[in-house]
């Protein structure tokens, strides 16, 4: 990045709550329904409908608002987001303006070992709307589109931050952040591909030193981690192009096209934004006394960073190994289930952090979706520690208990994987390999001690990695 | 008398002691219906078989010797902007020309499980905006007094039908005086619940600040009877208010001995015909007479309400309406090559020309840069209309005045001049700007046609205005006299 | 404050109303008396006056998080102008 300028990104994220029912009436708020099957008079905004609030939305906005350090309201209201568009049944998003139910709020992250914090403008309750499909995908050649309206209704929050993130690295760490605290809170599920969690981000530049904003777009369709920080730095890039080539930033929406990899201006001449909001008539205030938010507050769990600090003083896991652990809670939540019942915290977070992630990654799956049980891990790991198999073996059981879901210990059994540690089986298996492999012999013979690896190497390959390595290398040099 | 010439209240005494059946009183209005909906052309939609079937059922009910609600087997009709389940509901408007709800409105459900029998759909102005129902996108309705003249509006259909018979009862919806100005037009009793009162779930939004649904009668004791049957708190609208509903027609005994009533000078300016003055000045004597306290008073807002309701209540109005933009229901402009040419084909060609002002006007009030000194200034100065009514309810039982402050005019006299047209809701806009109840009955001729008294209560008061109202009605001596444009 | 037909044309875009050439001069100048009339509001000082959004003093209207019945799909999609595969139809986005 050129070094003359810097960032300044804030980010506004949409999150859906896990109600059960859709915040102004009582059509269910499952995902993957078949078309306009989640839908009623109401979210359909058939002539004469009125909404009515799910007090459970109000409870998770004031708990979100809490895990993120917000003041809460003594008293908001909705209002009304007047705009034309096929997906929004009354032509108004149900919404909060002037005064939100949280705000004031923040949040800490961490970039390459720095602590930063972030602040939170607020936080705001409303209606999703529904989605659009269009014909042949693409919506610029679509004929035309067809509309499903089960979303339309679904509680979102829109939780918007302070424009102060200076690197896409740092707006990913909010991102991250925000997505384990709402899960922890358990109040979204922040599937970011089902777009239950979805962020547009405000990105400007401005030459180092310089005290006020650079002009700043405003990127859309950003459904994953990678896209966000992809997205953001190509758009960087392009508006320091665009001013070394003295060119002005125009203010505008772009959207950020996954395969170019870049962002596209999305402005259509005649459509100035004028959303003429005003007070929501067919929806009374809210009070929110100190009752009802201390009755929310006992209800909040452990948070990212305090149980991050409960691993590093409880467990003694490295700093960086409890952040990569808790910045899940399902990760860390699996962590201490796998401690549960087997007591070497690093030999966990070893195997989460590495095997785990990585297959995890591999198959594109989230923890809550990962076909190996903590239990099922500990069996594995035990079997390590009883010498039945070697770490070796471990990693080949544990892909295999991954792909199908089998227990270790049958793993272990149906592919006959059990450690060779009976040393008369070992013992003619090293004799062939002495009289096949004489010169390393020679060499280790005549004081190449490095010369005993190789020939521990042609054991293993012989038992196809069953022998039990210490047994191996006691016994080779016994016959040496 | 015929059949339907009966009161409410006279139908339920006969159909309970089976002096009459719910088939002959039903068949007696469909026949009424027949004969004079030619001329008034009341009705959008009737709904014949539906209430047949309704009144055989009730019949039957009743021969098996079932307990049976208050208004089982006598004949209604709904104003077309309440959602009846898969019956055309089309607010007058070519948007909705083919709309069936899948719903009906709670209303609509609370007659139903109270034995009401629906005979049809009123006429109306378009989406209830204007005030002599020459806005319906379909046909004017008549005034039964002179075929000539407008009946009023925006329930226009409502009170013509209850005035020429052609239902005993009806609902219209009020938002600046759509059930009160029809009222007086057409000498029946209109009254508009206190904002709360009565569920609006259901009722195809105009104003949601603003709007309630009232019924339409030809007596006060009428009117109180169907209040009883659709007040009370509703858990689909959240703007229901949750407190117990009074026994109205209980209320209406007693005399009104003391009661202390306003006159709130305001609402006699120079603008009144004097005509229409000297017929409600002579009622409010007539409340002295009959004991009441009779004071003027002073409600120094009053002349603001007007351009205020003329801010608040389009702006409502555009965004309520923007839903109908072709996608999901109601007419859709079928040239269209794209979505926003739709949307503007589409909406231009639904609506007519009043409430395409309305909006306008209302997407203007709201617009950046404008909402501050048209709709924000407007929500204020709507709280100091409020404050006029609470001191004035400090002092004072109810406030009377009149309904409009005009008899009704020919039709075609006001259409090219919005700004007059509005006028005539001079002075039944304020109750709805304070959310209190009110209710417009007859008081007396002008030139052969009627002369509506407006009397104002206390927010959810309905008791104490239907008390005055119905004490004023006993005995005043115009009652029965037959709309002359039919008969 | 005068309305322009150029502002007439901004509302009625923001209105999606296709006016014709004929319905905007109307409009411009009914807007403008209409809208001389409400300037009356003006005069008033409402320094300090609290808006009123909602006539009644009531709050907090909710409904717990219970799951009903939806609407059967045929009658969800019964007056839709346009249908296909369940779903509403409508002409090109862009």
């Amino acid at each position: 990045m050129n070094q003359k300028y810097e960032t300044v990104i804030g980010l506004e994220v949409h999150s859906e709550l896990k109600t059960n029912s859709k915040i102004f009436c009582d059509c269910t708020t499952e995902f993957g329904g078949e078309p306009n099957t989640h839908t009623c008079p109401v979210c359909l905004g058939l002539p004469g409908v009125l909404p009515v609030l799910n007090k459970k939305v109000v409870d998770y906005a004031i708990k979100a608002g809490l895990a993120l350090n917000c003041e809460i309201a003594s008293f908001c209201k909705f209002d009304r987001k007047n705009y034309f568009y096929p997906d929004l049944p009354k032509a108004y998003q149900i919404s909060q303006y002037d005064l939100p139910i949280c705000k004031n709020g923040k949040l800490e992250i961490e970039v390459d070992g720095k602590k930063k914090t972030i602040g939170i403008t607020r936080i705001h309750m409303e209606e999703d709307a529904g989605k659009l499909i269009h014909q042949g995908d693409k919506i610029a050649e679509a004929e035309s589109s067809l509309v499903d309206y089960n979303r339309a209704g679904v509680p979102l929050i829109e939780i918007v931050s302070e424009p102060d993130m200076r690197s896409p690295e740092e707006a990913r760490a909010y991102m991250e952040m925000l997505k384990a605290i709402l899960q922890y809170i358990d109040v979204s599920d922040c599937k970011m591909q089902e777009g239950s969690l979805r962020c547009d981000a405000n990105v400007s530049v401005r030459p180092i030193g310089t005290k006020e904003f650079g002009t700043k777009t405003e990127i859309k369709n950003l459904n994953s981690f990678k896209a966000l920080q992809k997205a953001l730095e190509y758009e960087i890039e392009r508006q320091i192009e665009v001013l070394e080539d003295g060119g002005k930033i125009v203010q505008e929406t772009r959207s950020w096209d996954e395969s170019k990899g870049i962002t596209v201006s999305l402005r259509t001449k005649e459509e100035a934004h004028d959303y003429r909001y005003f007070p929501e008539p067919d929806l009374v205030p809210l009070k929110i006394d100190e009752e009802w938010i201390e009755k929310i507050r006992k209800t909040l769990p452990e948070l990212p960073n305090e149980r991050k600090k409960r691993l590093v003083e409880e467990f003694g896991l490295p700093e960086y190994d409890a952040g990569v652990i808790t910045s899940s809670k399902a990760l860390a939540d699996f962590f201490d289930k796998c401690l549960e019942g087997y007591d070497k915290p690093k030999i966990v977070s070893n195997w989460i952090m590495g095997e785990l992630s990585r297959l995890l990654n591999a198959n594109d799956l989230e923890v809550e979706d990962c076909p190996i049980e903590p239990q099922d891990l500990v069996e594995l790991l035990k079997l390590m520690d009883k010498g039945t198999i070697s770490g070796k073996i471990a990693k080949e059981v544990f892909e295999e208990m991954f792909a199908t879901g089998k227990k270790a210990g049958r793993v272990v059994k149906e592919k006959g994987l059990e450690q060779i540690s009976d040393a008369s089986e070992l013992e003619s298996i090293i004799e062939q390999v002495i009289a096949e492999n004489p010169k390393p012999v020679e060499d280790y013979r005549n004081g190449k001690e490095k010369a005993l690896g190789a020939l521990v190497g042609q054991v293993m390959k012989a038992t196809r990695g069953k022998a039990n390595p210490q047994l191996v290398n006691k016994i080779l040099k016994e016959k040496l | 008398m015929e059949l339907y010439e009966y009161s409410v209240s006279a139908l339920k005494k006969m159909l309970q002691n089976k002096k009459v059946s719910s088939r002959e009183v039903t068949e007696a209005f469909l026949d009424r219906i027949e004969i004079i909906d030619g001329k008034v052309q009341a009705y959008i939609t009737k709904t014949a078989e539906e209430a047949l079937k309704k009144a055989d059922e009730i019949d039957s009910k009743r021969q098996k010797g079932e307990e049976l609600p208050s208004l089982a087997g006598i004949p209604m009709a709904l104003k077309d902007n309440l959602c009846t389940k898969d019956i055309k509901t089309t607010c007058a408007s070519k948007n909705l020309y083919n709309f069936k709800p899948p719903y009906s409105a709670t209303v609509v459900e609370k007659l139903d499980k109270n034995g009401a029998v629906m005979l049809g759909k009123l006429n109306m102005d378009e989406f209830a905006m204007g005030s002599s129902c020459e806005n319906s996108r379909f046909f004017s309705t008549r005034n039964p007094w002179d075929l000539e003249r407008v009946p009023g509006g925006s329930s226009g259909g409502s009170a013509a039908a209850v005035a020429a018979r052609e239902a005993s009862y009806t609902l219209g919806s009020d938002t600046g005086g759509s059930i009160r100005q029809p009222a007086s037009f057409c000498g029946v009793v209109g009254l508009k619940p206190t904002y709360g009162r009565v569920s609006r779930y259901g009722l195809v939004a105009f104003a949601s600040s603003l709007d309630q649904i009232g019924p339409f009668a030809n007596t006060v004791e009428d009117v109180a009877l169907v209040l009883q049957a659709i007040a009370g708190h509703d858990p689909m609208d959240s703007t229901s208010v949750d407190i117990p509903v009074p026994d109205y027609s209980e209320a209406l005994q007693g005399d009104i001995k003391g009661m202390k009533i306003g006159i709130p000078r305001e609402y006699f300016p120079d603008e009144l015909s004097s005509d229409v003055k000297d017929v409600v000045q002579k009622g409010i004597k007539k409340l002295e007479d009959l004991g009441a306290i009779v004071e003027e008073c002073s409600m120094p807002h009053t002349e603001y309400a007007l351009p205020t309701y003329y801010i608040v209540a389009p702006a409502e109005a555009s965004s309520n309406l923007a839903r109908y933009d072709g996608v999901r229901y109601g007419y859709r402009d079928k040239d269209a090559k794209n979505v926003l040419e739709m949307f503007m084909k589409t909406r231009n060609e639904g609506f007519g020309e009043e409430v395409k002002r309305r909006i306008m006007i209302g997407t203007y009030a709201l617009s950046s840069g404008y909402y501050d000194a048209y709709y924000l200034k407007a929500l204020k100065v709507r709280t100091l209309i409020r404050r006029d009514f609470e001191s004035a309810f400090e002092k004072y039982d109810c406030l009377v005045s009149p309904t409009s402050p005009s008899v009704a005019f020919k039709l075609g006299d006001r259409v090219d001049d919005p700004l007059a047209m509005y006028l005539s809701d001079l002075f039944t806009v304020p109750a709805n700007m304070a959310g209190i109840p009110a209710i417009s009955l007859p008081c007396g001729f002008s030139e052969g046609l009627p002369v509506g008294m407006q009397i104002m209560g206390k927010a959810f008061a309905e008791e104490t205005i239907l008390k005055v109202a119905h004490a004023f009605e006993k005995n005043s001596d115009f009652q029965g006299q037959k709309p002359r444009g039919v008969e | 404050m005068r309305i322009t037909k150029k502002d007439v044309e901004h509302v009625a875009l923001l209105s999606r109303l296709d006016l014709t050439e004929e319905e905007k001069e109307a409009y411009t100048k009914q807007l403008n008396s209409i809208i001389d009339y409400m300037n009356k509001i003006n005069e008033l000082d409402t320094e300090g006056v609290e808006p009123t959004a909602h006539v009644l003093p009531i709050y907090n209207v909710m409904r717990e998080d219970e799951v009903g019945e939806s609407l059967d799909r045929e009658k969800v999609l019964e007056n839709a102008p346009e249908k296909e595969n369940g779903q509403f139809k409508v002409p090109r986005i862009v």
